[in-house]
């Protein structure tokens, strides 16, 4: 089974927040992000295969981007801020060396 | 050799935390950072020269296990379009490879903070310059023991 069917991208966005108001937004995904550096029982290298970008656009505008080496942890983490200027929709988009591509969304409301 | 070990020690010393504060000065282990983090350092750098100060690491003394190391970055700036961090590169000094990530904020991040989760092989001193608008940058590290590395999967 390949590790594909594994990855589950989840976002973590408040709900509402007060016209710029700076939030923060959490991010996981299940990928096992393999360094490269490791080997396999019978001492042969297992290939490297990491997420290398991930990026979020607000309103379809891009917000914030990440470029992630062999360094970051599996099951990356990414927190980071947003000012909400206007209601909208979040999107995040995470991209793996295979060519794989995963996405998930949410909506953040002002009041 | 055993003067030689008491030497840097007693320059370590010398050098004292106040040094270490402005965050340009290596911790203990830098001395043994890679060839392949000061290349990398360069890089980012690309000739200017870092302002120290302005950067709050926030990261365990002490991690259990190498394999998975909270740290958290907050760089002071009113992140409005005429005055923002552009850009936030996170080094390490002894892993494999350097660069462990590079964050690009804009105008609608509101503030300059990220929050990861990194590996790291050994006890070492991780380092983080963050590059402004106007091309400015600063510059901090945070000296980090492991106590299990994650040599196996970093």
């Amino acid at each position: 089974m390949s590790y594909v069917e594994n990855v589950r991208p989840r976002l973590r966005v408040p709900a509402t927040a007060a016209a710029g108001e700076v939030v923060e937004i959490r991010t996981l995904i299940s990928h096992p992000m393999e360094s490269g550096h490791r080997t396999d029982g019978e001492g042969n290298p297992i290939p490297r295969l990491i997420i290398t970008t991930m990026f979020a656009t607000f309103n379809g505008e891009e917000v914030f981007r990440a470029h992630w080496g062999s360094g970051i942890a599996a099951n990356p983490y990414q927190a980071f801020t947003l000012r909400v200027d206007e209601p909208g929709t979040l999107e995040v988009v995470w991209q793996d060396e295979a060519g794989h591509e995963w996405r998930d969304s949410a909506s953040i409301a002002v009041g | 050799m055993a003067i030689h070990l008491d030497r840097r020690h007693a320059l370590a010393a010398a050098l004292g935390s106040a040094a270490f504060a402005t965050g340009l000065v290596p911790g203990r282990h830098a001395e043994a950072a890679t060839a392949q983090y000061l290349e990398a350092l360069a890089r980012v750098l690309d000739g200017r020269e870092p302002l120290p100060g302005g950067i709050a690491i926030d990261a365990p003394e002490v991690a259990e296990d190498g394999n998975m190391v909270a740290v958290s970055i907050r760089v002071e700036s009113p992140m409005t379009e005429a005055d923002h961090v552009r850009r936030i590169v996170l080094l390490s000094t002894r892993n494999p490879v350097a660069e462990i990530a590079s964050f690009h904020l804009t105008r609608h991040s509101g503030e300059a903070f990220v929050s990861n989760r990194i590996r790291l092989s050994e006890s070492q001193d991780i380092v983080v310059v963050a590059e402004f608008a106007d091309g400015t940058l600063r510059q901090a590290r945070r000296e980090v023991r492991v106590t299990v590395g994650g040599c196996g999967s970093v």
